[in-house]
């Protein structure tokens, strides 16, 4: 019948168009195009575990040294892995309480060194002292009234320092490099 | 020149392979060579010195278990040493946070603190592990151990084992 008929033909003329469409072609460009975004991915990753990376800081426990409502930071990687963080750095670290957190705050005492510390400046000047064992160091908060660490969980395994943090990037007032004072007791 | 241009091809597609290399090691899967004897019998390490350090067990170990650090009773992890953070070491978990563990060889019994965990080798007479350095931070895992890939006579999955009565959620 002639609607059959005109079926076919649609059909014929639909399978003639799909197969003049260059395959090879546009899978080769597929492939390839895929191929870079995974190379461009690769080489992200790379750069952001290796050599430096941003980080979002947020908290009061860095107080006045970053913002209460969020900093952008820059974050160096390759201190942490060559074992050269010292006294006075900023850096990140998975929290020992959580590691699925990560946390700022500030080195000041290495493997070694006696640290003193005030037990709790809210109510007094009761201070204690003791020795950094060896592979591990001691982080505070700037802020001391406001800031869960080594006060709270002692001092934490070199391993779970992830970076150092070198320079802040927003807000642009605050544009420049995270200074290494060290809050002495 | 032709060999300028092929040496240049050949350290493109090198570096090319070594980016993809290293993204998938630190993000899904890696292989590891075992060495020491602390967890015998499931793994065979090899002597530490250089000619038998070729003889030990690989192990393949995954990743994925970082997004969430959910881990299991009796998984085998690998992890930077407290001591020494570029060591690690390959034992397997026996408590998680929360757990009330008691401690070989002396009565005491402790409470896993939050965000760590304790583990223990398979061969406790030649094993440096929690018995010593005291629970380990969960942040210092670094993957978990599914199968020993090498040699092809050992190759298998690490079964999940945990060692009886030593342990209670409570």
């Amino acid at each position: 019948m002639a609607v059959g008929s005109r079926a076919a033909a649609w059909l014929a003329g639909a399978a003639r168009r799909i197969g003049s469409v260059p395959w090879r072609n546009i899978s080769a460009e597929a492939v390839d195009r895929t191929l870079l975004v995974v190379k461009a991915a690769c080489f992200a990753h790379v750069i952001n575990s290796y050599v430096v990376s941003l980080a979002l800081v947020r908290g009061p426990s860095m107080l006045p040294t970053m913002n209460l409502t969020g900093d952008i930071i820059a974050v160096d990687r390759v201190t942490a892995r060559w074992g050269t963080v010292a006294v006075g750095d900023v850096v990140l670290l998975r929290s020992p309480e959580n590691p699925r957190k990560t946390v700022t705050k500030r080195v000041l005492g290495l493997e070694g060194d006696a640290v003193t510390y005030l037990v709790d400046p809210h109510k007094g000047d009761a201070s204690k002292t003791l020795v950094v064992p060896k592979g591990y160091v001691w982080v505070q908060g700037d802020n001391i009234y406001d800031s869960r660490d080594s006060r709270q969980f002692g001092p934490v395994p070199y391993g779970l320092i992830q970076g150092r943090a070198f320079y802040r990037v927003w807000p642009p007032e605050g544009f420049g490099f995270i200074g290494q004072k060290v809050t002495s007791l | 020149m032709g060999t300028g241009n092929s040496l240049w091809l050949l350290t493109k597609k090198t570096l090319t392979g070594a980016l993809i290399g290293v993204t998938i090691s630190d993000r899904y899967v890696t292989a590891s060579p075992v060495r020491g004897s602390s967890m015998h019998p499931t793994f065979t390490g090899s002597s530490t010195s250089f000619p038998g350090s070729l003889k030990g067990d690989v192990i393949l170990v995954e990743r994925f278990c970082l997004q969430k650090y959910k881990f299991s009773h009796g998984d085998v992890i690998i992890f930077r040493t407290p001591t020494n953070q570029k060591q690690l070491f390959v034992k397997r978990l026996i408590a998680l946070p929360g757990d009330w563990i008691q401690v070989p060889e002396s009565s005491e019994i402790l409470q896993i603190p939050e965000g760590h965990c304790w583990v223990e080798g398979d061969n406790p007479a030649s094993s440096l592990d929690s018995r010593s350095f005291g629970p380990i931070p969960l942040g210092l895992v670094q993957g978990r151990v599914t199968h020993v890939i090498w040699p092809p006579q050992r190759i298998g999955q690490v079964e999940r084992k945990m060692p009886t009565g030593r342990i209670s959620p409570y």
